[in-house]
């Protein structure tokens, strides 16, 4: 019955509308909710790509052109 | 400059990620070459010389194929490897699947120019390779997904860098699209030729699904991955907003698969499915600018770097031009935009302005960055990075402009009624009309694919600088010891 209703398209696509519509809402919620605390921790990633810096030598710009 | 310490490729294996890096540069000068070959081919058409082999029909995708999967695609796969492993702190998972993603992807390109050369074509846009082709395809990608997953779970990170989540979903989407859209039924075994599973307007849709999430996924949530990571990495400076980088990510997730069917406004296709891809055109464009500007003010506070830095340069311009090409794709999506639009070259305009301006350039930038880092070296020349850099904005720009002139152009007179509602140019009234643009454009394109020379004499001398400079620490440390 269930599999008989979602097998129509009229049905399928309003579903399938509603199913992201919500979930993306949910996702865009889980980023921005809760304080201040949590959005510092989030923000925190931000720093991985710096976190093997150490492998980078700095060298001062001694290229030839 | 940054050189990269011994002890990073000692912590991660950079072997094909130097290899990749080389043959993306090879198949940016060989693709671009074809490119401005092809251009002069419409401005001056004697170039044809009667050959079948270079004419442009049998040219044109050796072009597209060689700047979008050769030079496009080995960027991909070099900075993809180099980024999951920087971000994961692990060396990369796969072991022999690794070599076999190089060389498999290299035959690819290979084998795909020399068919097309030869005649043989699917005749399906961005996707001409022939059945055997796209088999071959299949199993690299799924390879290469392996690589990038394993290499994802055996990371020191416990959190996942979001470039990486863009690179996955590039990998991902490119599988699907690839799969449904080479759907087909060859001829015989021993035979090239096949035909669609699908056919009428379903077949253009699935082109046009498949077409624009090309654009979509490959060249967009891709290069995006690469700006997430090279950005801030070159500016020294944590990306602007991580939390809007994952809205960004989701967003463009969700939306671009919906836009494929804006290609097909005005034709058999079902005037609601033209709809919806016009309407999450326009939505689109809030997490494209979302991004952008998150891109862009990650130099927040260093501005001074764009004075200085070309290879910055090279990534905020390619941002500019992201931003540009996100808002010209949602204009000419709207049907009465597009009645004008359509197979014009106003169309070509806005694709080289996203492709050049900023797949190009983006590429550009993290190559530059990437370079001196894999050889363990200093680049060669900054002042030859400004060269290539002047050279490339001046190329976009008269590429794309001439290309709106014309583009333009040609739409009104295609549509042009005199007093008695007949039409008032002819065809070839339009395409005369077109020649100085022609010329104009590959003119263009001539100075990009000077650019694009600049950097691999600059990235060649690097590269040997870097083996000279291994080849005395090699002689002086047991001399030392």
């Amino acid at each position: 019955m269930l599999l008989e209703w979602l097998a129509r398209p009229e049905n399928a696509k309003s579903l399938g509308l509603l199913i992201f519509f919500v979930t993306f809402c949910l996702i865009v919620l889980w980023v921005y909710a809760g304080g201040k605390k949590r959005a510092e921790r989030m923000e925190e990633h931000k720093n991985i790509p710096f976190l093997d810096d150490d492998l980078d030598q700095e060298t001062k710009d001694k290229s030839n052109g | 400059m940054a050189a990269s310490n011994p002890a990073a490729a000692e912590q991660y294996d950079y072997e094909y990620i130097k290899k990749f890096t080389v043959m993306a540069i090879v198949w940016a000068v060989v693709g671009m070459a074809v490119g401005v070959y092809i251009a002069s081919e419409l401005a001056w058409p004697f170039l044809n010389f009667d050959i079948p082999y270079i004419t442009f029909g049998r040219f044109r995708p050796v072009h597209t194929g060689a700047v979008i999967f050769g030079f496009g695609g080995s960027a991909l796969f070099a900075t993809s490897y180099y980024v999951v492993q920087r971000t994961c702190q692990a060396r990369l998972w796969g072991g022999g699947l690794i070599p076999f993603t190089f060389w498999g992807w290299q035959a690819i390109i290979v084998l795909a120019a020399l068919s097309y050369v030869t005649g043989y074509s699917q005749g399906r846009e961005y996707a001409e390779m022939e059945w055997p082709i796209d088999l071959l395809i299949e199993v690299v990608w799924v390879a290469y997904l392996a690589i990038f997953v394993g290499t994802l779970m055996k990371r020191k990170q416990p959190h996942i860098y979001v470039a990486n989540w863009f690179y996955v979903s590039f990998i991902l989407a490119t599988a699907l699209l690839h799969t449904f859209n080479n759907i087909a039924v060859p001829v015989g075994l021993f035979t090239l030729k096949s035909y669609s599973l699908f056919s009428g307007a379903q077949d253009a849709m699935t082109q046009w699904w498949y077409g624009h999430n090309a654009v979509g996924f490959f060249l967009t949530a891709a290069f995006l991955g690469m700006m997430y990571y090279f950005v801030p990495k070159h500016a020294g400076r944590p990306v602007y907003s991580y939390r809007l980088s994952i809205v960004h990510f989701w967003a463009l997730s969700f939306m671009y698969m919906w836009v494929g069917t804006h290609h097909l406004h005005w034709t058999a296709l079902p005037d609601w499915a033209s709809t919806l891809g016009a309407t999450f055109s326009i939505m689109l464009l809030l997490p494209s600018w979302g991004g952008m500007i998150n891109g862009i003010m990650t130099l927040s506070g260093a501005w001074d770097k764009l004075r200085t830095d070309y290879v910055m340069r090279f990534m905020i311009v390619a941002l500019s031009f992201y931003g540009m090409s996100t808002f010209e794709g949602p204009l000419m999506s709207l049907k009465d935009v597009n009645a004008l639009s359509h197979y014009t070259d106003w169309t070509v305009g806005h694709v080289h302005s996203g492709a050049l301006g900023w797949v190009a350039m983006i590429s550009f930038g993290s190559l530059y960055h990437m370079l001196p880092r894999l050889w363990n070296t200093r680049l060669y020349s900054e002042k030859l990075v400004g060269v290539h850099f002047w050279l490339a904005t001046v190329g976009v720009l008269l590429y794309i402009v001439a290309m709106w002139i014309s583009g333009i152009s040609q739409g009104l007179m295609w549509r042009a009624f005199d007093d008695f509602g007949n039409l008032q140019y002819s065809f070839v009234e339009s395409v005369e009309a077109m020649h100085p643009f022609y010329a104009m454009r590959a003119i263009g394109g001539m100075f990009f694919l000077s650019g694009m020379c600049v950097m691999a004499y600059n990235a060649y001398m690097t590269i040997r600088q870097g083996a000279r400079e291994a080849g005395v620490a090699g002689r002086t440390a047991p001399a030392a010891a």
